[in-house]
Protein backbone atom coordinates (compact mmCIF):
# COMPACT_ATOMS: atom_id res chain seq x y z
CA UNK A 1 0.00 0.00 0.00
CA UNK A 2 1.19 3.53 -1.28
CA UNK A 3 1.40 6.38 1.13
CA UNK A 4 -0.98 7.69 -0.81
CA UNK A 5 -3.55 4.99 -0.45
CA UNK A 6 -2.91 4.95 3.26
CA UNK A 7 -3.78 8.65 3.62
CA UNK A 8 -7.52 8.26 1.35
CA UNK A 9 -7.86 4.95 3.97
CA UNK A 10 -7.40 7.43 6.84
CA UNK A 11 -9.32 10.01 5.44
CA UNK A 12 -12.61 7.88 4.65
CA UNK A 13 -11.59 6.21 8.30
CA UNK A 14 -11.72 9.79 10.01
CA UNK A 15 -14.33 11.05 8.11
CA UNK A 16 -16.97 8.12 9.18
CA UNK A 17 -15.65 8.67 13.33
CA UNK A 18 -16.18 12.40 13.05
CA UNK A 19 -19.91 11.85 11.28
CA UNK A 20 -20.69 8.73 14.13
CA UNK A 21 -19.14 10.96 16.56
CA UNK A 22 -21.18 14.27 15.67
CA UNK A 23 -24.39 11.98 15.34
CA UNK A 24 -23.95 10.47 18.83
CA UNK A 25 -22.81 14.15 20.35
CA UNK A 26 -26.73 15.01 19.03
CA UNK A 27 -28.35 12.77 21.44
CA UNK A 28 -26.53 13.71 24.85
CA UNK A 29 -28.65 15.35 27.55
CA UNK A 30 -27.74 18.94 27.46
CA UNK A 31 -24.47 20.15 29.40
CA UNK A 32 -24.20 19.59 33.10
CA UNK A 33 -28.03 17.88 32.61
CA UNK A 34 -27.73 14.59 33.23
CA UNK A 35 -30.66 12.99 33.68
CA UNK A 36 -30.27 9.62 35.23
CA UNK A 37 -32.64 9.28 38.80
CA UNK A 38 -29.63 7.10 40.31
CA UNK A 39 -27.67 10.33 41.54
CA UNK A 40 -30.55 11.76 42.92
CA UNK A 41 -31.69 8.65 44.81
CA UNK A 42 -28.09 8.41 46.43
CA UNK A 43 -27.61 12.53 47.23
CA UNK A 44 -31.08 12.19 48.55
CA UNK A 45 -30.57 9.36 51.02
CA UNK A 46 -26.77 8.25 51.22
CA UNK A 47 -26.27 10.27 54.61
CA UNK A 48 -29.47 9.70 56.33
CA UNK A 49 -28.63 5.57 55.99
CA UNK A 50 -24.71 5.60 56.42
CA UNK A 51 -24.46 8.63 58.37
CA UNK A 52 -21.41 9.13 55.96
CA UNK A 53 -21.37 13.39 54.55
CA UNK A 54 -18.22 11.48 52.45
CA UNK A 55 -21.22 10.45 50.32
CA UNK A 56 -18.37 9.16 47.04
CA UNK A 57 -16.95 7.21 50.39
CA UNK A 58 -20.25 5.82 50.75
CA UNK A 59 -20.77 4.68 47.47
CA UNK A 60 -16.95 3.34 47.05
CA UNK A 61 -17.21 1.85 50.36
CA UNK A 62 -21.04 0.64 51.05
CA UNK A 63 -23.07 0.68 47.88
CA UNK A 64 -20.66 -0.67 45.56
CA UNK A 65 -18.48 -2.14 47.85
CA UNK A 66 -18.10 -5.46 46.24
CA UNK A 67 -16.50 -3.73 43.35
CA UNK A 68 -14.30 -1.69 45.08
CA UNK A 69 -12.79 -5.17 46.69
CA UNK A 70 -12.35 -6.33 43.55
CA UNK A 71 -10.78 -3.17 42.34
CA UNK A 72 -8.35 -3.43 45.26
CA UNK A 73 -7.05 -6.41 44.31
CA UNK A 74 -6.10 -5.29 40.77
CA UNK A 75 -3.58 -3.21 42.70
CA UNK A 76 -2.37 -6.33 44.87
CA UNK A 77 -2.40 -8.10 42.37
CA UNK A 78 -0.08 -5.74 40.28
CA UNK A 79 2.29 -5.25 43.28
CA UNK A 80 2.56 -8.85 43.82
CA UNK A 81 2.96 -9.48 39.94
CA UNK A 82 5.59 -6.56 39.92
CA UNK A 83 7.55 -8.31 42.53
CA UNK A 84 7.40 -12.04 41.43
CA UNK A 85 8.93 -10.41 37.83
CA UNK A 86 11.49 -8.02 39.61
CA UNK A 87 12.72 -11.02 41.86
CA UNK A 88 13.59 -13.22 38.38
CA UNK A 89 16.03 -10.21 37.40
CA UNK A 90 17.40 -9.92 40.61
CA UNK A 91 19.36 -13.01 39.82
CA UNK A 92 20.57 -12.00 36.72
CA UNK A 93 22.22 -9.35 38.11
CA UNK A 94 24.12 -11.76 40.75
CA UNK A 95 25.69 -14.04 38.36
CA UNK A 96 27.31 -10.91 36.96
CA UNK A 97 28.58 -8.74 39.74
CA UNK A 98 31.70 -7.57 37.60
CA UNK A 99 29.77 -5.05 35.01
CA UNK A 100 28.96 -2.96 38.61
CA UNK A 101 31.62 -1.30 40.10
CA UNK A 102 32.34 0.67 36.78
CA UNK A 103 28.75 2.19 36.35
CA UNK A 104 28.81 4.18 39.57
CA UNK A 105 28.59 7.62 38.00
CA UNK A 106 25.50 9.37 39.93
CA UNK A 107 26.07 12.94 41.32
CA UNK A 108 25.22 13.59 44.57
CA UNK A 109 21.87 14.73 45.73
CA UNK A 110 21.94 18.81 46.28
CA UNK A 111 21.57 19.90 49.72
CA UNK A 112 18.43 22.27 48.25
CA UNK A 113 16.76 19.15 47.37
CA UNK A 114 17.44 16.93 50.38
CA UNK A 115 16.48 19.83 52.67
CA UNK A 116 13.19 20.28 50.89
CA UNK A 117 12.42 16.64 50.53
CA UNK A 118 13.32 16.17 54.40
CA UNK A 119 11.11 19.00 55.64
CA UNK A 120 8.23 17.45 53.41
CA UNK A 121 8.37 13.54 54.93
CA UNK A 122 6.38 14.90 57.87
CA UNK A 123 3.22 16.99 56.62
CA UNK A 124 3.09 14.07 53.55
CA UNK A 125 3.12 11.81 55.70
CA UNK A 126 0.62 13.38 58.00
CA UNK A 127 -1.80 14.40 55.13
CA UNK A 128 -2.05 11.03 53.69
CA UNK A 129 -2.77 9.57 57.38
CA UNK A 130 -5.52 12.62 57.78
CA UNK A 131 -6.87 11.51 54.18
CA UNK A 132 -7.39 7.62 54.72
CA UNK A 133 -9.10 8.49 57.78
CA UNK A 134 -11.20 10.88 57.21
CA UNK A 135 -13.27 9.27 54.47
CA UNK A 136 -16.13 9.86 55.77
CA UNK A 137 -16.32 12.84 56.31
CA UNK A 138 -14.37 14.23 53.04
CA UNK A 139 -13.72 13.53 49.39
CA UNK A 140 -10.93 11.92 50.27
CA UNK A 141 -10.61 7.80 50.59
CA UNK A 142 -8.39 5.35 51.32
CA UNK A 143 -6.34 5.56 47.79
CA UNK A 144 -5.72 8.53 47.32
CA UNK A 145 -4.14 8.84 51.08
CA UNK A 146 -2.66 5.57 50.87
CA UNK A 147 -0.41 7.33 47.78
CA UNK A 148 0.41 10.57 50.02
CA UNK A 149 1.32 8.01 52.67
CA UNK A 150 4.06 6.06 50.15
CA UNK A 151 5.21 10.11 48.51
CA UNK A 152 6.39 10.70 52.28
CA UNK A 153 8.77 7.23 51.86
CA UNK A 154 9.55 8.15 47.95
CA UNK A 155 10.80 12.33 49.86
CA UNK A 156 13.02 10.07 52.09
CA UNK A 157 14.52 8.35 49.44
CA UNK A 158 14.64 11.61 47.46
CA UNK A 159 16.73 13.29 50.23
CA UNK A 160 19.06 11.03 48.89
CA UNK A 161 18.83 8.36 52.11
CA UNK A 162 17.84 5.56 49.85
CA UNK A 163 19.58 3.13 53.10
CA UNK A 164 17.03 4.88 55.20
CA UNK A 165 14.70 4.45 52.51
CA UNK A 166 15.06 0.22 52.97
CA UNK A 167 15.30 0.52 56.64
CA UNK A 168 11.86 2.16 57.02
CA UNK A 169 10.40 -0.16 54.52
CA UNK A 170 11.58 -3.60 54.96
CA UNK A 171 10.16 -6.10 52.32
CA UNK A 172 9.09 -8.00 54.55
CA UNK A 173 7.36 -5.31 56.92
CA UNK A 174 5.91 -3.70 53.84
CA UNK A 175 4.46 -7.29 52.36
CA UNK A 176 2.66 -7.61 55.96
CA UNK A 177 1.20 -4.51 55.58
CA UNK A 178 -0.12 -4.80 52.76
CA UNK A 179 -1.72 -8.19 52.95
CA UNK A 180 -3.55 -6.76 55.95
CA UNK A 181 -4.92 -3.76 53.80
CA UNK A 182 -6.65 -6.14 51.50
CA UNK A 183 -7.26 -9.17 54.07
CA UNK A 184 -8.65 -6.42 56.22
CA UNK A 185 -11.08 -4.82 53.45
CA UNK A 186 -11.99 -8.79 52.22
CA UNK A 187 -12.22 -9.47 56.04
CA UNK A 188 -14.82 -6.65 57.12
CA UNK A 189 -16.94 -8.08 54.61
CA UNK A 190 -16.68 -11.91 55.82
CA UNK A 191 -17.34 -10.90 59.31
CA UNK A 192 -20.56 -9.68 57.67
CA UNK A 193 -21.08 -13.12 56.30
CA UNK A 194 -20.70 -15.05 59.57
CA UNK A 195 -23.23 -12.68 61.23
CA UNK A 196 -25.88 -13.93 58.65
CA UNK A 197 -26.06 -10.54 56.35
CA UNK A 198 -24.81 -9.78 52.76
CA UNK A 199 -21.42 -9.62 52.19
CA UNK A 200 -19.81 -6.01 53.21
CA UNK A 201 -22.69 -4.98 54.48
CA UNK A 202 -22.61 -1.97 57.28
CA UNK A 203 -22.84 -4.17 60.43
CA UNK A 204 -21.25 -1.25 62.77
CA UNK A 205 -23.09 1.26 64.72
CA UNK A 206 -23.32 4.33 62.68
CA UNK A 207 -22.64 7.19 65.18
CA UNK A 208 -24.76 9.45 66.51
CA UNK A 209 -23.98 12.59 64.51
CA UNK A 210 -23.65 12.19 60.11
CA UNK A 211 -20.46 13.63 59.45
CA UNK A 212 -18.10 12.89 62.90
CA UNK A 213 -15.23 11.41 62.59
CA UNK A 214 -16.33 8.00 64.48
CA UNK A 215 -19.54 7.74 62.13
CA UNK A 216 -20.46 5.66 59.33
CA UNK A 217 -19.53 2.31 60.84
CA UNK A 218 -17.73 0.20 58.36
CA UNK A 219 -17.26 2.60 55.87
CA UNK A 220 -14.38 4.74 57.80
CA UNK A 221 -12.60 1.15 58.57
CA UNK A 222 -12.47 -0.18 55.31
CA UNK A 223 -11.31 3.19 53.77
CA UNK A 224 -8.43 2.94 56.42
CA UNK A 225 -7.51 -0.80 55.53
CA UNK A 226 -7.74 0.58 51.53
CA UNK A 227 -5.47 3.19 52.64
CA UNK A 228 -2.42 0.70 54.50
CA UNK A 229 -2.73 -1.79 51.28
CA UNK A 230 -2.29 0.90 48.96
CA UNK A 231 0.53 2.95 50.75
CA UNK A 232 2.25 -0.53 51.08
CA UNK A 233 1.89 -1.60 47.35
CA UNK A 234 2.84 1.60 46.17
CA UNK A 235 6.09 1.64 48.38
CA UNK A 236 6.81 -2.30 47.47
CA UNK A 237 6.47 -1.38 43.85
CA UNK A 238 8.63 2.09 43.74
CA UNK A 239 11.52 -0.20 46.09
CA UNK A 240 11.44 -2.94 43.87
CA UNK A 241 12.34 -0.51 40.98
CA UNK A 242 14.55 1.63 42.53
CA UNK A 243 16.12 -2.14 44.04
CA UNK A 244 16.62 -2.23 39.96
CA UNK A 245 18.40 0.57 38.88
CA UNK A 246 20.22 1.96 42.08
CA UNK A 247 21.44 -1.62 43.14
CA UNK A 248 23.27 -2.04 40.51
CA UNK A 249 25.22 0.94 40.30
CA UNK A 250 25.93 0.53 43.95
CA UNK B 1 -20.88 31.35 45.09
CA UNK B 2 -19.08 31.87 41.77
CA UNK B 3 -21.56 33.51 39.31
CA UNK B 4 -22.13 30.93 36.39
CA UNK B 5 -20.87 33.38 33.29
CA UNK B 6 -17.02 33.54 35.33
CA UNK B 7 -17.85 29.12 36.41
CA UNK B 8 -18.03 28.78 32.39
CA UNK B 9 -15.28 30.99 31.32
CA UNK B 10 -12.79 29.31 34.18
CA UNK B 11 -14.42 25.89 32.91
CA UNK B 12 -13.51 26.74 28.86
CA UNK B 13 -10.36 27.93 29.77
CA UNK B 14 -9.43 24.69 31.77
CA UNK B 15 -10.97 22.44 28.83
CA UNK B 16 -8.10 24.40 26.32
CA UNK B 17 -5.28 24.58 28.76
CA UNK B 18 -5.77 20.17 28.86
CA UNK B 19 -5.99 19.98 24.96
CA UNK B 20 -2.97 22.45 24.97
CA UNK B 21 -1.02 20.31 27.65
CA UNK B 22 -1.91 16.50 25.65
CA UNK B 23 -0.37 17.89 22.67
CA UNK B 24 2.96 19.54 24.48
CA UNK B 25 3.04 15.65 26.33
CA UNK B 26 3.05 13.87 22.54
CA UNK B 27 5.02 16.50 20.91
CA UNK B 28 7.72 16.49 23.61
CA UNK B 29 10.45 13.84 22.08
CA UNK B 30 13.09 13.40 25.19
CA UNK B 31 11.98 10.75 27.62
CA UNK B 32 12.62 12.76 31.00
CA UNK B 33 10.90 15.38 29.55
CA UNK B 34 7.82 13.81 28.39
CA UNK B 35 7.77 12.74 32.14
CA UNK B 36 7.38 16.06 33.71
CA UNK B 37 5.02 17.49 30.59
CA UNK B 38 2.81 14.47 31.72
CA UNK B 39 3.11 15.36 35.27
CA UNK B 40 2.42 18.82 34.41
CA UNK B 41 -0.67 17.33 32.56
CA UNK B 42 -1.92 15.42 35.23
CA UNK B 43 -2.04 18.71 37.83
CA UNK B 44 -4.38 20.30 34.78
CA UNK B 45 -6.42 17.50 34.87
CA UNK B 46 -6.72 17.40 38.33
CA UNK B 47 -7.85 20.94 38.32
CA UNK B 48 -10.06 19.98 35.43
CA UNK B 49 -11.64 17.87 37.71
CA UNK B 50 -11.69 20.63 40.64
CA UNK B 51 -13.63 23.42 38.76
CA UNK B 52 -16.31 20.67 37.14
CA UNK B 53 -16.98 19.76 40.72
CA UNK B 54 -15.63 16.47 41.11
CA UNK B 55 -13.12 17.33 44.32
CA UNK B 56 -12.63 13.14 44.81
CA UNK B 57 -11.92 12.64 41.42
CA UNK B 58 -9.36 15.54 41.81
CA UNK B 59 -7.58 14.09 44.04
CA UNK B 60 -6.99 10.74 42.96
CA UNK B 61 -6.07 12.35 39.60
CA UNK B 62 -3.65 14.42 41.43
CA UNK B 63 -2.00 11.47 43.47
CA UNK B 64 -1.74 9.44 40.79
CA UNK B 65 -1.22 11.10 37.47
CA UNK B 66 0.84 14.04 39.31
CA UNK B 67 2.75 11.73 41.54
CA UNK B 68 2.79 7.48 41.11
CA UNK B 69 2.89 7.55 37.92
CA UNK B 70 5.59 9.60 36.57
CA UNK B 71 7.70 8.14 39.53
CA UNK B 72 7.26 4.66 38.32
CA UNK B 73 7.92 5.94 35.06
CA UNK B 74 11.05 7.66 35.82
CA UNK B 75 12.00 4.84 37.55
CA UNK B 76 11.48 3.01 34.46
CA UNK B 77 13.80 5.06 32.01
CA UNK B 78 16.33 4.84 34.87
CA UNK B 79 16.30 1.05 34.40
CA UNK B 80 16.34 1.04 30.63
CA UNK B 81 19.09 3.66 30.58
CA UNK B 82 21.22 1.50 32.59
CA UNK B 83 21.03 -1.71 30.20
CA UNK B 84 21.70 0.92 27.17
CA UNK B 85 25.04 1.93 28.53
Amino acid sequence: MTARQRGWFFAVAAAGLVACLLWAFTGLPGFGHYPGPYGQVILGQAVQQTHATGVVSAINFEYRGFDTVGEEFILFTAAAGMSVVLRMMRGERERQPADEAESRTAAPTSSSIRVVALLLVGPTALIGWWFASHAQTSPSGGFQGGVILASAFILVYLSGEFLTFRRLSPVALVDAVEALGAGGFAGIGVAALVMNLPYLYNYLPLGQFPGAVSSSGTIALISFFVGLEVAAAFVLIVSELLEQTLLRSA
Amino acid sequence: MISTGLMDTLQVTVLVLVAAGAFVVVRTRTRVRQVLALSVYGMLLAILFLVFQAPDVTLSELTVGAVALPIILLLAIAKVRKREQ
